[in-house]
């Protein structure tokens, strides 16, 4: 297993490294001059070469992808200049918002996706299926920021339960029943459009599973239905699952922006908006490169499980 | 999986031809729903000049805010008494052109990528196909944020960054089915005729491809118009006056409290276009790939249904066997009603007595072994007639948690193909051990050394070390070894055995055959042994029953039958077991026989 792991870090690498590069030429495409930008248009030509030379731009694109590289690697990211702080600190502060928030919307959707799929499944055409599948396409349709907007009109306006907005309450705020109790609408919203993903891929793989011969083999056996469906269906079925929700742990992270604009979450969705609309690229380019690493991650994490599950596909 | 709720099964009527793929996409009521839904709105959408509607951009500040149903303002109007109704139109129109433009883009470039990277296979292949799992290795989102932050806010920059984080998704499934068919025969031929590479692909692979095309975009397009909209609604596509839904949406949402349905409204607009784009799409997809065709995925039930016009008594004199079985008849449901594929058969077997049921594939005897126990895939499987009893008690019609204590207790089944039949996922010790758990009050540990022992008794050698060896690490022989450990776990009176011989070469299928020959007389149990080969009767069955399309022609003894047979379709299987020396004369004797019936369905 320990071999496996290793072989699975080693093989990040060089998606890692693929990333950098796609990041890098994406902020390299920026038509206009970057030191034009950052001094504004009145800056004297003088001021505007040094700024180029300062920000390494009179070399080759190799080379300044190296140097970039070198200076990420280090922990360098550059300086925000909309916030004059270092892009790191700044990242690393929003980002444990955002590992919040999309990590509480993955677990809810592993959860009840799960559930709802395997529920439906189990009683396929039947009433409990009908609702779950019309519920897993209301999710799947709806736009996550129109959903939030609706939870807020509905369970902050009308009702009054929850918080519209925030993270913590402003004024003697700040442990973790008022965290949890503002996460509960935001964590929601994200988590609809996956659960109903991961509920609609768990109820076909259930099905198909449930048709092959070793699932008969195992009622032939006389195991009880709940052990056929609950452990051998299930399990079987877990290994086409798992890295599906290693996909949505993407949707969520870019699902964030939504969400953390519509309940002003302090995250670094909310942040990357901001950044875009003030041209604040270096910003961008480091909060992009965390959440793309933390998705590589995440990944990395469900195939383990996934060979953890089917000890075919651990060569 | 929405469209597999609806029923779409053909109306009888049309059972002489079948139906074709718009046929079926309007038999899904959903995949109709959706398309009617889409289509209304397109239609409004494209007449959005002519139709009698205020400049969506007209700002009248002494009309700002009406609510609903207001006079002149069917939908009310905004901040600044622009009318909503307009802008819905008009918005709606702006976000569908887009979305449909970015995913044409995606399609344009995704499937040029695929067919080029597929085509060419190889090194080429590789390095594409290497990008383009880099492009999918960023959350979708973030990549077309990345690109708007690159390229500056704007509708036609969100439309070509929604386009770009789409074209992994053409790229991929064109690539893979392109990869298919240019090692196919009639691509090589057209090389072979000497058409240049691109003709080839245009021709020859294009047309085979755009199934998938049309799939990638039914099922993507939805998808962005939803992530325009959300652009949008960050501020970071359409810009003012210029409005799409995202955009209106964003832009009320600052009245939120106090006027809700200036963003309630087009939010609704963005989620019907989404949901009726998603229903037709699933409806397409499900119409064009048949092997998803809705329904065809249903969940088998614990026990096979029974429906029986009588329950028999059993022969005189067969009370004191350990099986009997009086005129069983098994059907599957079809779209033409119930298909017997057991009619009506009626067999005994002794306690330590081997009866083998023998017939080629399609006769129906596996379905005569597995509906003994309701082990028949159902649906579509019902059991229509007949009885079955064990040691004189009818099986049929008991309750599911009856019957489970009959399968794998007294009664245990040797399946075929134990790379199919054992569960691939757990080691053969747990899936023995759960076998010997599911009739005996043992302790975990205490199974688990009953199944090595077992592991023992079937000689796999090595069955401590073994036991923790999952199914694919196993030879075949080993697998069929296990399948028969698990039938013994309980001391079964009966074992059912399913062509358990047929996957394995002919020294490891010996000793198989030997190995339920010794079990047989140490154990004294019962044998039905289903098996197409005459061979393997004559060596271990004292009886033998012979079926043909569901029905037994000729039954016996073994030495009887084989020295005698009666039955044309006897004389032919004995024929299909080769001699030394035989020659031609083999050829001969397994000549097809005229069929009397129409065609047997497969068991």
């Amino acid at each position: 297993m320990a071999a496996y792991i290793a072989k699975r870090l080693l093989a990040a690498i060089p998606v890692l490294l693929g990333l950098s590069v796609i990041v890098f030429l994406i902020m390299a495409m920026i038509p206009g001059d970057p030191a034009t930008a950052i001094l504004g248009s009145y800056a004297t030509p003088e001021n505007v070469e040094k700024l180029n030379r300062d920000l390494g731009l009179d070399k080759s694109l190799p080379q300044q992808y190296l140097i970039w590289l070198g200076n990420i690697v280090q922990g360098d990211f550059g300086r925000s200049y909309a916030l004059n702080r270092p892009v790191l600190d700044e990242v690393l502060e929003r980002f444990s918002a955002t590992l919040i928030l999309a990590g509480t919307a993955l677990i809810l959707c592993t959860v009840f996706g799960l559930l709802a799929g395997i529920v439906s499944a189990v009683r396929q055409f039947g009433w409990t299926d009908r609702i779950v599948t019309f519920f897993v396409l209301i999710g799947i349709s709806i736009p996550s920021f129109f959903l939030g907007l609706l939870l807020i009109l509905f369970f902050a306006v009308q009702l009054r339960w929850f918080p519209a907005s925030g993270m913590f309450a402003i004024y003697g705020g700040g442990d973790l029943p008022d965290l949890l109790y503002h996460l509960v609408l935001p964590a929601t919203t994200l988590a609809a459009v996956a659960t109903g993903v991961v509920a609609r891929l768990t109820r076909t793989s259930m099905l198909e599973v449930l048709r092959q011969d070793y699932i008969r083999t195992a009622r032939a056996k006389g195991l009880s239905e709940r052990k056929v469906i609950y452990v051998h269906a299930l399990k079987a079925a877990m290994v086409s699952v798992v890295p599906v929700i290693g996909l949505q742990a993407g949707f969520v992270l870019g699902g964030a922006v939504y969400i953390e604009t519509v309940f002003q979450w302090p995250g670094i969705g909310a942040m990357l908006v901001k950044a875009i609309s003030t041209r604040d690229l270096l910003l961008v380019q480091g909060g992009v490169l965390f959440v793309a690493a933390a998705y590589v991650f995440v990944n990395l994490v469900a195939d383990v499980i996934q060979s953890m599950l089917d000890p075919r596909l651990k060569t | 999986m929405t469209a597999q709720t609806v029923d779409t099964a053909v109306p009888a009527k049309e059972k002489a031809r079948r139906p074709t793929a718009w046929q079926l996409l309007m038999n899904n009521k959903l995949a109709a729903a959706g398309f009617y839904v889409i289509s209304a709105i397109v239609l409004i959408a494209l007449l959005s000049p002519i139709l009698p509607l205020p400049d969506p951009n007209a700002t009248a500040p002494a009309d700002r805010l009406k609510p609903i149903f207001s006079e002149g303002h069917l939908l009310g109007t905004d901040q600044l008494g622009r009318d909503l109704l307009a802008r819905l139109i008009w918005g709606t129109r702006v976000s569908l052109l887009v979305g449909v433009s970015a995913s044409l883009i995606a399609a344009f470039f995704g499937s040029l990528i695929g067919l080029v990277a597929g085509y060419a296979g190889g090194r080429s292949d590789n390095l594409i196909m290497r990008g383009i799992d880099m492009l999918m290795a960023f959350p979708y989102i973030l990549l077309a944020l990345a690109i708007v932050a690159a390229l500056g806010p704007g509708l036609l920059n969100a439309l070509y960054a929604i386009a770009i984080v789409n074209i992994p998704f053409f790229a991929r499934n064109v690539r893979g089915i392109t990869l298919g068919l240019s090692r196919r025969e009639f691509v090589d031929a057209a090389r072979l005729s000497g058409k240049s590479h691109v003709a080839i692909v245009l021709t020859e692979i294009l047309p085979n491809v755009l199934p998938i095309i049309v799939i990638t975009m039914s099922t993507t397009v939805g998808w962005m118009i939803l992530e325009t909209a959300g652009l949008s609604f960050l501020g970071l596509g359409a810009q003012p006056p210029q409005a799409d839904l995202g955009s209106m949406l964003g832009q009320g949402r600052s009245l939120l409290f106090t006027n809700p349905m200036v963003s309630i409204i087009p939010g609704i607009m963005v989620f019907l276009i989404v949901m009726s784009i998603n229903l037709l799409g699933d409806g397409v997809r499900d119409a064009l790939d048949p092997r998803l065709r809705a329904g065809a995925l249903s969940r088998p039930m614990a026990v096979t249904r029974i429906d029986r016009r009588s329950v028999p008594e059993p022969a005189k004199g067969d009370d004191d066997a350990a099986l009997v079985v009086a005129e069983l008849e098994t059907s599957f449901e079809t779209t033409r009603g119930p298909e017997p594929a057991v009619k009506g058969i009626s067999f005994h077997v002794r306690k330590g007595e081997c009866l083998g049921l023998i017939g080629e594939s399609g006769s129906g005897k596996s379905v005569t072994a597995l509906s003994l126990l309701g082990l028949v895939a159902s649906p579509p499987g019902v059991i229509t007639n007949g009885s079955a009893r064990i040691e004189g008690r009818g099986v049929l019609g008991l309750s599911e948690s009856e019957i489970s204590s009959f399968r794998g207790g007294k009664v245990s089944y040797v399946f075929q193909d134990p790379l199919t039949t054992l569960h691939p996922l757990f080691t053969i010790g747990d899936q023995v051990a759960e076998a010997v758990r599911a009739h005996q009050p043992a302790s975990r540990s205490d199974a688990y050394a009953k199944a090595v022992e077992l592991l023992k008794t079937v000689r796999i050698p090595d069955p401590e070390a073994r036991a923790s060896a999952y199914p694919h690490e196993l030879s075949g022989g080993q697998r069929q070894r296990v399948g028969i450990a698990m039938a013994l776990a309980n001391d079964p009176d009966i074992i059912i055995a399913d062509e358990p011989t047929t996957a394995l070469d002919v020294t490891v299928q010996a000793e198989i055959l030997r190995l339920l020959q010794v079990l047989r007389e140490e154990r004294g149990l019962a044998l039905l042994f289903i098996t197409h080969d005459f061979g393997v009767v004559a060596e271990i069955c004292d009886r033998v029953a012979v079926m043909r399309f569901g029905e037994i022609v000729e039954a016996g003894d073994t030495a009887t039958v084989l020295g005698n047979p009666q039955h044309d379709y006897t004389k032919r299987l004995i024929a299909c077991v080769p001699k030394p020396g035989q020659g031609r004369a083999f050829l001969d004797a397994v000549r097809k026989l005229p069929a009397r019936d129409k065609g047997a369905r497969r068991t």
